[in-house]
């Protein structure tokens, strides 16, 4: 692991000097302006619509068109996105937030049982149908979630759990890169002399597992919690073909009919009929930044585990 | 080179009996019960609605009841026939063409750059690339609706002087490929950038060392010995970036016609394959075109990475 990788064989005494080889070193004074133009450029680009989103929450449609893009309106108008959010549909938000609540935890819950044991085992035990299961999980991950959600249809109506929240929660269950992700941790990390100790002292396999595996596998766990509650969180396709109730939608369902049903997106025009008025490009912004903002937290705890390795371990060159 | 890269982990050879004292159906009879649930798992959603799919192509639903292998290959006919067929798979191809290159060029730039000398500011810079990618999806296209509209966007100083006064002159069919591009980056690229950060910070310090003693200058360094070491995620980035874009469906099919976002009449309602599939299905009834196209555009994305695995000999399982 190398922290820093500028090491310079002569160290300067002259301060002066000595900080210019701290900022530019040898990257020569263009590479360093270069270097920098580049990345502030692209946190302009990442950063700025963020920035905006959560700015406009506090603005009317005219304080929109009139006032900077970037300059706050009130936190008066915020409470009154708020509200009208909350008293859309007679609170039909929360039950949408509720749902993705429960889905994300118990699609978690059970991905996380059934791929760790899988993974698991596959790194430290030997068995028929061993090889198969390696390989059919190395494609099921490469194939996008989306290209199953059509057949996913099919198959779930035939058993009629179209439109019930089985359709959401089971699919994602199904977790590949989360057995691939626990095989290789444990292949790599888990000394297979360890275990030989434990059973000689009379632990039995669930147990092994349950006392020695397990307890080592945490910061495994962050990863894969990590990217199993992004994927779910902002899960649309497959609820928006498998749920047609609107009281089963989730997060990601919601938003996109509100911005449909109402006048959020166009408030300064004619509506066409059907379409609910009053509600204006604020309420959008913040229907959308409580789905965002979870995941925004997230996001920031789990960095480390990215850049951590956890992942650099899964490929192998 | 690509076996060089550092911290790969060591696989467990095969073939090497670890349950020392079981006997051997005991043995194979605890490994298949903690196998149990996940295969389960992928039977039902994994492999099921692939096989189940295979099977539902060759079923014809033209009479309201389904009768199987009834059609033989006639929903793939149906598929390559349809007036929008072509229209969509030009316009994933252009969406593919522009975005999984510049996508992949920028995620290995921007990691480059922000590792060559590591520090607090290019930690926060990191960070804020990270955090990005919590907007997906609908509230993605949502945000993009605004950052493109030239009367409200904190970009409209760029979109004006660009000539674009209303946002319809800025979405429209010609502009979705790049607007996509632009989409898919801001939620995934943050991702991708830890992931090859995170590589990059795995190559060895001797080996940078022994450059620097060479005289190799910071630029030298990223392209002689950082990026051919990392090799292997930029394969993998390709790989995922792939077959994910090749199954567009969310951005389009929100942005897209009779959703009252204000630029409806701009975008096609059926712009994407997955689209059309879609369409075939809930629009048309006609399930077996629907799972046929499925397959073909699943095959695709199996087939591009089964290429790229054959041709860098990259993630062989234990050799």
């Amino acid at each position: 692991m190398s922290k820093n990788d500028t090491v310079h064989p002569h160290s300067h005494p002259v301060p002066l000097e000595r900080f210019w080889m701290n900022t530019v070193g040898d990257q020569g004074i263009l590479g360093f302006c270069l270097r920098w133009g580049v990345l502030l450029l692209f946190a302009a680009y990442f950063f700025v619509p963020l920035l905006w989103l959560v700015l406009a929450t506090s603005k009317s449609a005219p304080q929109l068109l009139e006032l900077n893009p970037l300059a706050f309106g009130s936190f008066q108008r915020i409470q009154e996105a708020w509200q009208r959010i909350i008293e859309y549909q007679n609170g039909e938000v929360l039950t949408w937030a509720f749902n993705s609540i429960r889905y994300v935890v118990l699609g978690l819950a059970l991905s996380l049982a059934s791929c760790i044991p899988a993974g698991y085992i596959l790194a430290i035990a030997r068995f028929p149908g061993r090889h198969l299961i390696l390989w059919l999980t190395l494609i099921t991950m490469l194939l996008p979630p989306s290209a199953l959600v059509l057949p996913m249809f099919m198959e779930l109506n035939l058993v009629h759990l179209v439109n019930t929240q089985w359709a959401v929660i089971l699919p994602a269950a199904f977790f590949p890169f989360g057995t691939y992700l626990t095989y290789i941790y444990y292949a790599s990390s888990l000394p297979p002399e360890l275990l030989d100790a434990a059973r000689v002292d009379g632990c039995s396999e669930v147990q092994l597992f349950w006392h020695i595996a397990l307890p080592l596998a945490t910061p495994l766990l962050g990863l894969l919690a990590f990217i199993n509650f992004n994927t779910n969180w902002n899960n649309f396709f497959g609820p928006y073909v498998l749920l047609n109730d609107d009281k089963l939608f989730n997060l990601p369902v919601g938003i996109q009919q509100f911005v449909a049903a109402t006048s959020a997106l166009r408030p300064g025009f004619n509506p066409s009929p059907g379409i609910m008025v009053g509600y204006q490009q604020a309420e959008a912004a913040l229907f959308g930044l409580i789905m965002v903002v979870p995941v925004a937290i997230v996001f920031l705890i789990a960095q480390r585990y990215v850049i951590g390795g956890a992942f650099t371990g899964s490929v192998k060159g | 080179m690509t076996n060089q890269t550092a911290p790969l982990p060591v696989l467990p050879l095969a073939n090497k009996p670890r349950f020392a004292g079981l006997s051997h159906w005991r043995r194979h009879l605890v490994a298949y019960l903690f196998i149990l649930p996940y295969a389960l798992f992928m039977l039902a959603f994994g492999l099921g609605p692939g096989l189940y799919a295979l099977l539902i192509s060759f079923a014809d639903f033209s009479t309201g009841k389904v009768r199987y292998f009834a059609a033989g290959f006639g929903n793939y006919l149906a598929v390559f026939k349809e007036f929008r067929f072509s229209f969509t798979f030009v316009n994933i191809g252009e969406f593919l063409l522009i975005s999984v290159p510049l996508g992949i060029a920028m995620v290995v730039i921007l990691a480059m750059l922000l590792q060559m000398r590591p520090g607090r500011l290019s930690t926060a810079l990191r960070t804020l690339y990270f955090v990005s990618g919590a907007v997906t999806g609908p509230v993605l296209v949502l945000v993009v609706i605004f950052m493109l509209d030239p009367s409200i966007s904190p970009f409209q100083g760029l979109l004006k002087g660009m000539g674009f006064q209303l946002t319809n002159d800025v979405i429209y069919a010609g502009s979705l490929p790049i607007i996509f591009t632009l989409m898919g980056f801001f939620a995934g690229a943050g991702m991708w950038i830890a992931i090859q950060y995170g590589a990059l910070e795995a190559i060895p310090t001797e080996v940078l060392e022994a450059a620097t003693i060479d005289g190799a200058n910071a630029w030298q360094k990223i392209l002689f010995i950082k990026f051919p070491l990392i090799r292997p995620y930029v394969i993998y980035q390709f790989i995922l970036i792939f077959a994910g874009n090749v199954q567009l469906f969310v951005e389009p099919q929100i942005l897209g016609g009779g959703n009252n976002l204000g630029v409806g009449g701009n975008v096609p309602t059926v712009w994407s394959p997955n689209q059309l599939a879609y369409n075939f299905a809930f629009e048309m009834g006609n399930f077996g075109a629907a799972s046929a196209l499925s397959l073909i555009l699943l095959a695709i994305g199996l087939g591009a990475a089964y290429l790229i695995i054959r041709w860098t000999g990259f993630f062989n399982i234990e050799k």
